[in-house]
């Protein structure tokens, strides 16, 4: 009986190790958006809301899969320089307010643009920084 | 004998229960003095509660708003500017939940004040209006002098001053233009009360306006 139950518990352990072992690129995705969310609660909440639904006509929602999939390649130009009368579409709506830059240095960019497009019912995958600097190259 | 006593402290219990509910009112904030008068040979002495003062500015429909304008109005006030990207997003996204609740209702308002009636113009004030979803008078968006903005802040018992400063409250003033209530706007929970204090503020038999 104690054996069995020793045993028992050394399977549980077996597998938990084997499924918390990820390989690299999961846990670089965890970290990211770990701390993606709070780059999103330091620098986004207040305008985009907790769950990204923005505020009415005013501050557009983060919920648009079809938005951020199409403007991929300028997220990370909009996060850094911000947006100035520019009219975008979002959910079929239009919005042209103001949204300041942002002083994010390009890692917190792809960390919160990993938050952003893996919450609030998007599933678009992670960033990596790689791509939110060659992005940034071709923005102005 | 046992069960007598504990069937009086049931009663005690409830009576003392129902007594706070019916009685609930909401404290009056703000600097108080006594006011010593003669009256028919006597001595009677009235306390003279802090009100909010004479003001006038203009509204997002460009229409002249005045402290006589709120006359017989339980309203909320709060300070503001439409660029502000930290709490004011968070204040009006919570002060959506309570132009709902109160949106039909005749004799309540909210007072929104900009703090930058430099860049916020009447044509400004009716678009940030608009995009937040506001139509009707219920929530009037106030641009006036800077200075007498700040001057109201004051008696208001908040901080706006130069340099896009204010703080997050929101302000509940009665029909006789007493301070009721102070809510940090930026947070959903007292937000919550302070509709809930509204209420109670509605169910406040009407006294006489003394100004």
């Amino acid at each position: 009986m104690k054996r069995q139950l020793s045993a028992l518990i050394l399977l549980t352990a077996f597998v938990s190790i084997i499924s918390s072992c990820m390989n690299d690129e999961d846990i670089e995705y965890k970290r990211a958006f770990t701390a993606g969310a709070v780059v999103y609660q330091n620098h986004c909440q207040n305008c985009h809301g907790n769950t990204g639904e923005g505020l009415s006509a005013l501050m557009p929602p983060l919920t648009d899969s079809v938005y951020l999939k199409q403007n991929k390649a300028q997220l990370a130009c909009i996060l850094k320089y911000g947006l100035a009368g520019k009219l975008i579409i979002v959910h079929n709506k239009p919005y042209q307010n103001q949204m300041p830059p942002s002083d994010l240095a390009p890692i917190e960019i792809a960390q919160v643009l990993t938050y952003v497009k893996n919450s609030f019912g998007n599933k678009l995958g992670g960033v990596k920084v790689e791509e939110v600097n060659k992005d940034l190259s071709i923005c102005q | 004998m046992r069960n007598l006593f504990y069937a009086l402290i049931c009663v005690l219990t409830i009576s003392a229960c129902s007594n706070s509910a019916s009685n609930k009112t909401l404290p009056i904030l703000g600097n108080r003095e006594a006011d010593t008068k003669t009256v028919d040979g006597k001595t009677v002495t009235d306390t003279i509660y802090q009100t909010i003062p004479k003001f006038n500015f203009i509204d997002q429909y460009g229409d002249s708003v005045s402290n006589k304008t709120l006359d017989g109005n339980i309203y909320v006030a709060d300070f503001f500017f439409t660029t502000c990207p930290s709490i004011c997003p968070v204040m009006h996204r919570n002060m959506l939940a309570v132009y709902k609740e109160f949106k039909n209702v005749g004799d309540f308002k909210i007072i929104s004040h900009t703090i930058d009636p430099k860049h916020d113009s009447v044509a400004v004030m009716k678009k940030y209006a608009d995009n937040l979803g506001i139509t009707g008078k219920n929530w009037l968006f106030l641009q006036g002098q800077k200075e007498e903005t700040y001057k109201l802040a004051k008696s208001y018992m908040v901080e706006a001053r130069e340099g896009n400063v204010h703080d997050g409250y929101f302000i509940l003033i009665d029909k006789q233009k007493r301070v009721r209530g102070s809510y940090l706007g930026t947070d959903p929970n007292e937000v919550t009360k302070m509709i809930a204090d509204i209420k109670i503020l509605q169910a406040e038999p009407d006294q006489t306006i003394v100004q």
